[in-house]
């Protein structure tokens, strides 16, 4: 016996969503054809999660998608920042072919996600970088820049400056400082 | 976005600096809910309030009559429920030594107020920007000190 199916997509694809996220414990609204809201505050990695989770009903994460190539950019400038051995090509090389995506449209995507740029971002890790290792390490200055592949020292201080508005020295004075007074008040 | 917008709180008793203020987040492309308070009082008061919605940056005026920003900023120092707020100094001293103290006693961010509004907007957008950074890029917020 030959059986004939007719579907109603909207409504299919709303109950899936619906018991899926209900059954993952989520509290939601659905908004619309292909949209909903969480009504409550959901972290990334819970997101990626239910992009597995939805996949094998043919259900993608438009938004999220955007996030998800996001955090593959953020996780490759930290992977190349902290290795010990830096690429031998231009960074925005070396990501577009690690991700395997163009540059134009990479940067694209981190900028409208972000609010920075990757020229920025990998900025503000280096210096992040150069901070941890001020003030957990006995580096100097000149080890720091080597370290993290600077051209020179006054380099690093430049851009160390620019970043945020003060010398090495001073930023790890000041963090010295606030350490001993919150020592001081806590005990 | 996950978070759709990023909320700022700014106490500080000059009007004319509130206005500012609120005209240059508004003109800025990263979605801000901005509250404003008239003196140190107004602000703690907010702040201790469970019901309110704690804010990403909190931008204080040294200068306030009531309770000023140090006091402010002890208070909040002293309290953990006030950990993730990134704070900001918003002042017209550049004194080193102020600024200094104001670092010591736990402010993240050190701004001169500036005198002209296109630069107020670009130094706004930037705090913003990196605070953002730190929110979500899960970045060491001991080591978060800007100056500008």
């Amino acid at each position: 016996m030959k059986v004939y199916l007719k579907y109603n997509y909207p409504q299919l694809t709303k109950k899936i969503i619906e018991d899926k996220l209900s059954e993952l414990g989520y509290k939601f609204k659905i908004v619309g054809f292909g949209e909903f809201n969480f009504l409550e505050k959901v972290p990334n990695e819970k997101l990626v999660e239910l992009t597995e989770y939805f996949q094998e009903y043919g259900i993608e994460i438009v938004e999220n998608q955007k996030s998800v190539l996001v955090q593959k950019i953020k996780d490759t400038i930290v992977e190349m920042v902290t290795s010990d051995t830096p690429p031998n090509v231009k960074s925005s090389v070396y990501i577009a072919e690690k991700l395997n995506l163009s540059y134009v449209y990479l940067s694209s995507v981190f900028s409208e996600v972000t609010y920075t740029s990757i020229e920025n971002y990998i900025i503000i890790q280096k210096i992040e970088l150069a901070k941890h290792l001020i003030i957990n390490t006995n580096m100097n200055l000149t080890e720091i820049s080597i370290q993290l592949n600077y051209s020179s020292v006054a380099h690093l201080s430049t851009q160390f400056k620019n970043n945020t508005g003060m010398t090495p020295s001073a930023f790890q004075r000041i963090i010295l400082k606030r350490k001993e007074f919150t020592n001081k008040n806590n005990s | 976005m996950t978070e759709d917008y990023i909320n700022i709180c700014l106490a500080d008793d000059d009007q004319d600096d509130r206005l500012f203020f609120t005209d240059a987040f508004d003109e800025l492309k990263i979605r801000t809910k901005v509250s404003t308070f008239n003196d140190g009082v107004e602000l703690m008061n907010y702040l201790n309030n469970a019901d309110s919605i704690l804010p990403n940056v909190l931008f204080l005026d040294l200068n306030m009559p009531k309770k000023n920003g140090v006091e402010c900023l002890s208070e909040i120092k002293r309290n953990e429920k006030f950990n993730d707020i990134a704070i900001a100094i918003y002042s017209t001293s550049s004194s080193e030594e102020h600024i200094e103290e104001t670092f010591i006693n736990g402010a993240n961010i050190y701004i001169k107020k500036p005198n002209d509004f296109e630069t107020l907007k670009k130094i706004l957008s930037e705090v913003v920007t990196i605070n953002w950074q730190y929110h979500t890029s899960g970045l060491n917020k001991d080591n978060f000190l800007m100056r500008m």
